[in-house]
């Protein structure tokens, strides 16, 4: 089954990349764009039809690895199809 | 005085900063990530400069689940004696022995360039040497070095002097190149065993290169 785990940095904590990014978009003139906020997506290919088990597994990898909770958050997603 | 420097794939100050030691007189073993022990009589741990596993992930997200680092936390955990710099402070965070984490600098950029730092505390082995207010002149190389702390972290590093350098210009005044938590450019732990910067002491050692005041840090371990 296909998880994906999105990870971005805590509200609060300052993106530098996101802001390089909104400086270059306002320089284009996309002047509607208020905030840019550039995250990380990891799509896992994991051995299990159980989707409980497989997130509660996804979990302890985010918590062990795949994030740093100091400064980022994640949400894990399972795609439809 | 016995140093291991542990080597990582991608790990790239090793020979500067087994030089740097040898220099003055110590005794130094390079120890392979894949090696579950550290020499007998290791006094002293350095996890040097570089970028272990590519950066992937994150700086250092990788190396810290490496054979030797689960020695090296035991190590610490012991008492012993472990100075991260660069991409080992990156470690020392990874692995939770020093608190905080450390970001892309503010500016997106890398940076390499000569940086003054202020010494904040000196009631501690690294930087026993030198005095409180001191300025050394010292090399900064990376990429990802903008360290991060909460606003209660911070206030307990301060409460235990683990708030060891931070960056200034040649007079002193705070001169933050890549966004750390008030200019900070190394901590220690609690136990004051556990001593991360993300300058490189062991690039200046030689006045006739630029800088000799990495010398002054580095003997703060020798007896």
């Amino acid at each position: 089954m296909k998880v994906i785990v999105n990870i971005q940095l805590k509200n609060g904590v300052l993106d530098p990349q996101g802001k390089a990014v909104h400086h270059a978009l306002a320089s284009l003139k996309f002047d509607e764009v208020g905030d840019v906020r550039i995250g990380k997506q990891i799509i896992l290919e994991v051995a299990t039809d159980d989707q409980a088990k497989a997130k509660e597994r996804v979990t302890v990898m985010c918590e062990e690895l795949l994030a740093n909770t100091v400064i980022e958050n994640y949400t894990i997603e399972f795609p439809a199809c | 005085m016995l140093v291991a420097v542990a080597v990582f794939p991608g790990t790239n100050c090793e020979i500067d900063t087994k030089y740097a030691f040898e220099k003055l007189g110590q005794e130094v073993v390079l120890v392979f990530h894949k090696e579950e022990k550290l020499p007998e009589g290791t006094d002293l741990v350095v996890l040097p400069g570089g970028f272990s596993y590519g950066d992937y992930l994150r700086s250092a997200a990788i190396a810290k689940f490496s054979p030797i680092m689960k020695a090296v936390i035991e190590f610490a955990q012991k008492g012993g004696k472990v100075l991260g710099i660069c991409n080992g402070f990156q470690m020392l965070v990874e692995a939770r022995l020093l608190p905080g984490a450390m970001k892309r600098n503010e500016n997106v950029h890398f940076i390499s360039q000569f940086h003054h730092l202020k010494v904040i505390a000196n009631d501690n082995t690294f930087l026993r040497k030198c005095s409180v207010g001191e300025l050394l002149n010292i090399p900064i190389a990376h990429g990802e070095g903008s360290y991060y702390i909460d606003e209660a972290g911070l206030k307990t590093l301060y409460a235990n002097h683990q708030v060891l350098l931070t960056y200034t210009d040649e007079n002193g005044n705070t001169q933050n190149p890549n966004g750390s938590v008030d200019s900070i450019a190394g901590i220690c732990n609690e136990a004051k065993n556990v001593f991360g910067l993300m300058p490189h002491p062991e690039r200046a050692i030689e006045a006739i290169l630029g800088s000799d005041d990495g010398v002054k840090m580095l003997r703060g371990f020798l007896d």
